[in-house]
């Protein structure tokens, strides 16, 4: 006996909505034996880990405050990754975002008004922008496969980050403790409740680049480029301008979300830095299955699992753990439920 | 059929929340928020091993809640979940939350909170922190005396206060045996990197010195110096078993007893805000069995231990020489606890330069 | 020379965990396949490793079971990728959140505990000197025995492979373990030998670089073993550095084996031929014949 796929003549309707519905049953079975081999009421255990999350303003809010940088981030990815451009090193490019926005308040403590926050929030564009040229250009001219090279650089902005926030950028009054002076007045992003603009700039950037992506030549090439970089290269796209491109998206992307996250959450630098949000964004990338919008939906469900895993720790006392084992199994569920909108699934005897 | 299986299963979930939540109601809720993971060994570790001290304490009246592995720039979600969740008295572990811990606590005066190493207070934020110099005063006393080479190797995180004047007490009780002690610095830069640090202790050993002080979370050091057949120090957990054969003594974070009393003091309302600086006196600093080492240097490590616990003697007092030269301080009086809490020059003799 | 020796000693512990991991995801990336739970393959095997050797008291038993324990995590990783045909990035990531996760749970008996390390001379033990052999190995087998042929060609075209009549699904599926067993190796390797303990997360980001190495090597394995050399030599010279006290920052030091590993990609990529014929041109596409 084996299990077989056999390809759909087109993407199963039915399945799209099935198939998750399959994951998180799945899930909930999966997740009530773990609760159940931890000591907890599994129903207690699932309820609080995706229901209570959802049932409280609070918790709402602060569910689309995680999941505003894993989209920001992610819909940048979705585009890099359709290219076939593997940039891994978002999480570098965040950190130089909120290292340049960073700047700002620390030297120009005085400068408020409304030109304050946008300077910051362009900084922080120019930030990972900047740190995600250097893999494009090393690809670009030199074929250095971006795959190390960016993830080497997360490497290396997470200690040059470390570096300024201990030396030049410190607060003189923090007692000799890395961090820098807090943000105040403009410095700050707006927020409703707990709910920072962030999070309106990742809707904006998903809406953007679905419409780029499915509507506009661009999205159309650089499609092309990624799927049959040989057919597109004889249709005249090039792959030099393509790699600068998605780059120039993701780094910029991951750099406003580094920006955002410093002034709408921490409002200070501090080190360590390292919220992750880079890497768990390639998980939103693909689960999103490389749609903008997707990413949008992937975003907010891996904010859940965040949200639910904390509050399981919480409330339940599970370890940590627990949580990223639960988390794990829920992705691997959702990717193997996705099987299902593709392939018709076949037990096959032996031949 | 499916949607009314959901349905089914997410009230019978309601329910199993409902029922589960409901017996737990009349016990003080205490809550911690730790910045590693309580399987480190190492800071977390000590500090969960407080929070069962407390469960074992007071377990009939106290019920203890924890999360790990918060990063310290999100770390204000943590912290507001724990205060709606209905604890009463929460304690955040690492200087970075020191800010999120102000800002969740003027949104919440009901709820008492304690904020470790930090230096910020209010009516319901209360700090504490431990004298760990105090441990390495000690420390630096018995390197100078068991060391051939007069070198000792230190392996540190962070250039963070709490390190740097760890270093100058470990410097200043050497230097009271040997005036021309050396250390060799090495800064791994992270907190918890096993592999990093044992690279290190054998770096640091292959230059000759010949006793490691480490102030980072694992083991890892002294298992080379073990098997270097060299001496070590063990940092916030008793580390015997990993050096049989080379832990001279280890400094043990012990904070069950400030926790239990600070716990005690909210339910029946006597907490009051403070910031609390204890050390070996107090018993928050222990240090772990003087072992292998002769007689006299024991009985000399133990001496200072009580000069400390009487304040006769301090890694801080009197005049001290800075790596520049100048001088601070005045002949029997302590540096002013400012001085300490925020240290970041060198004292003469150690050979390394902090980042300004 | 009496301090020349004991840092060679240090470098060549530093470099044989990323030589162990770093080979067996060569051989899955000639397959085709782009593993990226490296991370998570190895945490397990460091946890069952340890665990092996401190229930039983061999070490040797701990090797083995860490490359049991890697190659399971593989297996899951192979049914999910290959049967399945999911996205090999994503589900990568999720093995590596699974494997911090069951490894945490599954060592917490082993925190502070020690174990007889492995039998060694100055820490060059039986692992070190495999390292050396499989790397032999490996590059014998994919260059120059007919069943490394085999996994080339379905990594660089899997639809003529299919084609041609060879088994792509079973021959990934072979990479895959043996990748999975190696990265279980490798981690076994922390944690009976290089810092014979357990410790929640002590691979520390270790299956990352071993995965980059593998991009650095142009999947070539004894390209890659230097890589690891290089790489452990001048994360051990930076510290080395840092105690002659010199006042260079040591974040800039601890950046250094990054950013020369970047500069030494870049150096050797820049003939371009030559990558293009060793890079397996079906990486991380998954494959599904069709009826």
């Amino acid at each position: 006996m084996a299990l077989i796929l056999e390809r759909r003549v087109e993407r199963a309707r039915k399945w799209m909505w099935l198939s998750p519905l399959l994951a998180l049953a799945l899930t909930v079975v999966a997740g009530a034996i773990i609760f159940a081999l931890a000591g907890v009421n599994p129903l207690h255990g699932l309820y609080t880990y995706f229901i209570s999350p959802l049932m409280d303003g609070w918790d709402r809010e602060k569910l689309i405050a995680k999941a505003a940088p894993l989209v920001l981030i992610g819909v940048g990815l979705a585009v890099a990754y359709t290219a076939n451009v593997w940039n891994i090193g978002a999480e570098g490019q965040f950190v130089a975002g909120a290292l340049l926005a960073g700047l700002v308040p620390v030297f120009l403590p005085a400068w408020q008004g409304p030109s304050v926050m946008a300077a910051m929030l362009l900084l922080g564009v120019i930030g990972g922008l900047a740190w995600a040229m250097v893999p494009a250009l090393l690809r670009a001219r030199f074929h250095a496969n971006e795959i190390l090279t960016s993830l080497m650089l997360v490497y290396v902005m997470r200690l040059a980050y470390d570096w300024a926030v201990r030396g030049p950028l410190r607060d003189p009054q923090a007692m000799n403790f890395p961090k820098t002076v807090r943000f105040e007045g403009w410095q700050v992003l707006p927020a409703w409740g707990e709910i920072h603009l962030g999070a309106a700039f990742a809707l904006v950037a998903a809406l953007v680049l679905y419409v780029v992506m499915v509507k506009m030549l661009k999205g159309f090439e650089l499609r092309a480029l990624g799927s049959s970089p040989r057919a597109a290269r004889f249709a005249g796209f090039s792959e030099h301008r393509a790699i600068y491109f998605v780059f120039a998206v993701s780094g910029a992307l991951a750099g406003l979300a580094g920006a955002c996250d410093v002034m709408g959450v921490s409002r200070q630098l501090q080190a360590p830095y390292e919220p992750n949000y880079g890497f768990v964004a390639i998980i939103v990338a693909f689960l999103g299955r490389l749609n903008p919008v997707g990413v949008i939906f992937a975003g907010l469900l891996l904010a859940l699992s965040y949200m639910g895993g904390e509050t399981a720790k919480v409330t339940l006392g599970i370890s940590d753990n627990i949580a990223k084992v639960f988390q794990g199994m829920l992705l691997i569920f959702i990717l193997a439920c996705d099987t299902l909108i593709l392939y018709r699934i076949r037990w096959q005897g032996r031949a | 059929m499916k949607k009314i299986l959901l349905s089914a299963a997410v009230a019978a979930m309601a329910l199993g929340a409902a029922s589960a939540s409901a017996f737990a109601a009349d016990k003080y809720k205490a809550c911690w928020v730790y910045v590693g993971s309580i399987g480190d060994f190492g800071y977390t570790y000590q500090h969960d091993q407080g929070r069962l001290a407390v469960d074992k304490a007071l377990g009939d009246k106290v019920e203890t809640a924890y999360v790990e592995n918060v990063p310290e720039s999100d770390s204000a979600t943590a912290i507001e979940r724990m205060a709606r969740d209905g604890c009463k008295l929460i304690f955040t572990t690492s200087f970075g939350f020191m800010d999120a811990t102000i800002e969740v606590a003027k949104k919440y005066p009901d709820v008492k909170f304690e904020h470790a190493t930090g230096f910020k207070t209010a009516e319901n934020v209360a700090t504490y922190n431990a004298k760990f110099h105090e441990g390495r005063y000690v420390l630096g006393q018995i390197a100078a005396k068991m060391s051939k080479t007069g070198t000792a190797g230190y392996i540190v995180s962070f250039p963070i206060p709490e390190v740097v004047s760890g270093i100058n007490a470990f410097m200043r009780g050497a230097q009271t045996v040997n005036p021309d002690f050396k250390v060799k610095i090495i800064w791994v830069n992270s907190w918890f990197d096993p592999t990093k640090e044992a690279d290190a202790a054998k770096v640091l050993f292959s230059q000759g010195a010949d006793i490691l002080v480490q102030h980072t979370d694992s083991a890892a050091g002294m298992q080379v110096a073990e098997e270097q057949k060299k001496l070590a120090f063990g940092q916030a957990s008793d580390m015997i078993k990993f050096g049989p054969h080379a832990q001279l003594t280890a400094i043990v974070d012990n904070w069950g007893p400030y926790y239990i009393e600070r716990i005690n003091q909210a339910m029946d309302g006597t907490w009051k805000t403070q910031s609390s600086w204890e050390g070996l006196k107090e018993g928050v600093v222990n240090m772990a069995p003087f072992t292998n080492m002769p007689d006299d240097v024991a009985k000399m490590a133990a001496e200072t231990v009580e000069g400390i616990k009487a304040g006769t003697v301090n890694p801080f007092m009197g005049k001290i020489t800075k790596q520049d030269g100048t001088v601070v301080g005045e002949d029997g009086k302590m540096l002013p606890d400012g001085d300490i809490l925020g240290m970041n020059w060198y004292v003469k003799g150690v050979d390394d330069k902090l980042p300004q | 020379m009496d301090a020349v020796l004991p840092i060679l000693l240090t470098i060549i512990a530093a470099a044989t965990p990323l030589v162990l991991a770093g080979i067996g995801e060569l051989m899955v990336e000639r397959s085709g396949v782009l593993n990226l739970g490296v991370e998570g393959m190895m945490i397990m095997g460091a946890v069952a490793g340890f665990g092996a050797a401190f229930m039983t008291g061999s070490p040797y038993l701990g090797i083995l079971a860490a490359i049991a324990a890697g190659a399971a995590m593989a297996l899951l990783f192979g049914f999910l990728t290959l049967t399945l045909a999911t996205n090999q990035t994503a589900t990568g990531l999720a093995i590596t959140l699974l494997g911090l996760g069951l490894s945490g749970l599954i060592g917490k008996p082993f925190t502070g505990q020690p174990i007889t390390r492995l039998p060694n001379w100055h820490g060059i033990d039986i692992l070190v000197i495999f390292s050396f052999i499989l790397t032999g190995a490996v590059a014998w087998f994919l260059f120059r025995s007919r069943a490394g042929l085999i996994v080339r060609a379905v990594g660089d075209n899997h639809t003529s492979a299919h084609t041609l009549g060879y088994p792509v699904i079973r021959v990934r599926y072979l990479a895959v373990l043996f990748g999975g067993g190696c990265a279980g190796l490798a981690g076994g390797y922390l944690s009976l030998s290089y810092t014979p303990q357990w410790i929640e997360g002590m691979t520390a980001g270790k299956g990352w670089i071993a995965l980059a190495l593998v991009v650095f090597a142009s999947w070539r394995p004894w390209r890659l073993l230097a890589g690891a050399y290089l790489f452990g030599a001048i994360s051990i010279l930076a510290f080395t550095v840092q105690t002659f006290a010199l006042g260079i920052p040591s974040q800039f030091l601890s950046a250094l084996p990054y950013l020369v590993t970047v500069v030494a990609l870049v150096i050797i990529s820049r003939n371009r031929l030559m990558l293009r014929a060793n890079t397996p041109a079906c990486l991380g596409r998954p494959f599904v014949p069709d009826r």
